[in-house]
């Protein structure tokens, strides 16, 4: 029997649980030639922004072990060609577009919510909260419970009332659990974790930074542990609030890993940039796993590992059901409309 | 046939390439891969990526290769070039026959071609030669006279000089230690090639530096030049946004495009070669950049503000953007730049 892999992004529906992760995928377009769009649950768009951005200067990227560290600096056309060309383009393919934003003040995050709130078709909103806030001496707003806090509560504003509104978590900060909390009492609907860890790579021969804009962000594999601990203390604080789990995902095993840790939507990101129908590759793989270890509906292992099964002697490997005893409440909470 | 049809057919394709042979040619390996999907619908300056270091890598990102050459054989093989520098392309050369990699092709603008018979000098660095043979096998297609004109730093590394000479009409070799042909760079024989081959058409593939040259110098004889950047690339199918370069737009705009899905052909006079590594301050979005039309509007309000203030001095359009004059960005930037690496080598 098929496993039943529906899972929800706050109040809506999705047919699964894998979609890419933003800024890894663009706006689906160039996927499309490698896979069905639509087949996976949702596409995470690269972060749109008022304006059109240049980005910050090449070389952008360099390969670490596990890993890359990219400073692409938000290269984009804008949210007016956004919504003039690629998203009815993902829609036109029956994709359902979660679209990622950003901005430099809390007031262009809002008007970013208000005009996509006036397009039809937006899936959800994810706010990418990991850039410079230029009104506070360009400290991101991410790392500090308020300011992440405002700027989720001015998109909630903003935004139409049944378009889900996501906060992704950046995991350089002391305590995740405490922004994670300040975002839902802002009217966050969910929460997307992690974002890049800030790092550097030094070349030994010319003896500089390899990035152009010296650092950059860190993701892949490497960072993979940092998800599952991050999705892990989120959920054990939050239970009830939804969680799109990204990092380092290479494979349906992977996604698993998230998913118990209590992530109920897996993003997929750096692993696109060398397999290009990497999500549909991932999906199917998931399938397998539950399939294998008797699961039948994927919300009955959202957040399982935090039941101690070892306590009561049970293990689950392959071949072993999970009774309808150990089942986690992953019904997540209805908003206020 | 509709869209998604000819997309289908046209486009690239992920899939399984077996690999038929690895030969070491001189400096280089060349790779021959079974792949009958992206050999059907390859064109000449178009790549592949590969995936390498197998399932477990600890190597993310793809590797792009400028396709050398496809044949028919085995249903469809592709064949590129590659050099031995670092752990993805050292796994690459350990690979044997029979091997299976993961590789997505073929990717990127192919030359394009010129519709009338005419004289084309076929410019390569290194082994940026490589997609150089299958275009003049096109170019003689359309009875195009073919020169080569090869360099490198020695003459191991000159790649296909014994092809140019077996199938150009004449090809000129440099290299820099004077092991092969002259001792020099390719740009110091570029006069004497055009002049001697009354070149009408110029098509290069090689080190950034040669490509600025090249369309310098040939911006003097008023020929055009199709160039093949050699950009770093992450994904190669246009989603990660690394690979991108300053482009003039036929709006005249420059936009920081992505070699991958935009070139890796580009017209040489298109290519704001000296700001590569750079973003230039009048780039599509770079800080302070604003639309034309919104400018425009700006100017006229400031203008009409002037003639309210007429004496007030100051101009209205350089106090709307205080950012422009300096960013912190900017200075970094060309000093980042200066020391670009491909990181295909590693």
């Amino acid at each position: 029997m098929a496993v039943d892999l529906r899972t929800r992004l706050a109040h809506v529906e999705l047919p699964n649980p894998i979609m890419t992760a933003s800024g890894c995928a663009g706006a689906g377009r160039e996927l499309a030639q490698f896979m069905d769009v639509s087949k996976i649950g949702a596409i995470v768009t690269k972060s749109v922004m008022l304006s059109p951005r240049s980005g910050r200067p090449t070389p952008r990227m360099a390969e670490t072990a596990s890993g890359m560290l990219n400073s692409i600096g938000l290269q984009g056309p804008g949210i007016d060609a956004f919504l003039r060309r690629d998203l009815p383009w993902l829609l036109s393919r029956g994709a359902r577009a979660v679209v990622s934003i950003a901005g430099g003040t809390v007031a262009e995050y809002a008007d970013l919510a208000g005009r996509l709130s006036d397009a039809a078709g937006v899936t959800a909103i994810e706010v990418n909260i990991s850039c410079p806030n230029v009104e506070h001496r360009g400290q991101v707003f991410a790392c500090n419970p308020d300011s992440s806090a405002a700027v989720i509560e001015a998109v909630r504003g903003r935004a139409r009332y049944d378009i889900p509104v996501f906060a992704k978590l950046s995991p350089d900060v002391t305590d995740i659990v405490a922004v994670a909390k300040a975002c839902v009492s802002a009217g966050a609907d969910g929460l997307s974790m992690i974002n890049t860890l800030l790092g550097m790579v030094i070349d030994t021969d010319t003896m500089r930074p390899r990035l152009a804009g010296l650092t950059g962000g860190l993701s892949g594999p490497a960072i993979r542990p940092v998800a599952v601990r991050c999705v892990w203390q989120v959920h054990e604080a939050l239970p009830g609030v939804p969680i799109i789990g990204m990092g380092g995902v290479r494979t349906g095993l992977d996604a698993l890993e998230l998913i118990l840790a209590g992530a109920s939507m897996v993003g997929v990101g750096t692993t696109i940039f060398h397999d290009p129908s990497a999500c549909a590759r991932i999906l199917r793989e998931l399938e397998e796993e539950l399939t294998d270890r008797g699961v039948e509906r994927l919300t009955d292992v959202v957040g399982l590992a935090h039941q101690p099964h070892a306590a009561t002697g049970r293990t689950l490997s392959p071949g072993t059901r999970v009774s309808p005893a150990v089942r986690v409440d992953a019904s997540t909470r209805v908003r206020r409309s | 046939m509709t869209h998604s049809e000819i997309d289908a057919q046209a486009g690239p394709v992920q899939v399984r390439g077996t690999v038929l042979t690895v030969r070491r040619i001189d400096a280089y390996h060349a790779m021959t891969l079974v792949a009958p999907a992206v050999a059907a619908r390859f064109k000449p300056g178009q790549f592949v990526t590969l995936a390498v270091g197998g399932p477990d890598t600890s190597m993310l990102l793809s590797r792009a290769f400028s396709i050398h050459d496809v044949r028919p054989d085995h249903g469809g093989t592709v064949e590129f070039v590659f050099a031995s520098r670092g752990p993805g392309t050292r796994w690459l050369a350990e690979r044997r026959a029979r091997d299976v990699l993961d590789v997505t092709g073929p990717l990127g603008k192919a030359f394009p071609l010129p519709r009338d018979p005419v004289n084309c000098l076929l410019i390569g660095g290194g082994y940026g030669s490589a997609p150089l043979f299958s275009l003049a096998g096109k170019l003689k297609e359309r009875r195009c006279e073919v020169d080569f004109l090869l360099g490198a730093g020695s003459g191991d590394r000159v790649f296909g000089a014994l092809t140019a000479r077996r199938t150009g009409r004449t090809a000129l070799i440099t290299t820099e230690d004077g092991s092969l042909g002259t001792r020099g760079m390719v740009t110091d024989l570029l006069d004497q090639a055009i002049h001697d081959g009354r070149t009408d058409v110029i098509y290069a593939c090689g080190p950034m530096p040669m490509l600025r040259q090249i369309t310098a110098l040939a911006r003097r004889y008023d020929i055009p030049v199709q160039a093949a950047v050699e950009e770093a690339m992450a994904c190669g199918v246009g989603v990660c946004m690394t690979c991108v370069l300053p482009v003039i737009g036929s709006d005249g705009i420059t936009r920081m495009s992505r070699a991958c899905v935009d070139g890796p052909v580009f017209r040489g006079e298109s290519v704001r070669w000296d700001d590569v590594g750079t973003i230039p301050f009048d780039a599509f979005g770079a800080p302070g950049w604003e639309p034309r039309s919104r400018r425009a509007a700006a100017l006229q309000n400031g203008q009409a503000r002037g003639a309210d203030l007429a004496g007030a001095g100051g101009s209205a359009v350089g106090d709307g953007h205080p950012d422009r004059a300096a960013h912190p960005d900017r200075g970094g930037a060309a000093s980042g730049g200066v020391t670009r690496r491909n990181a295909h080598g590693s």
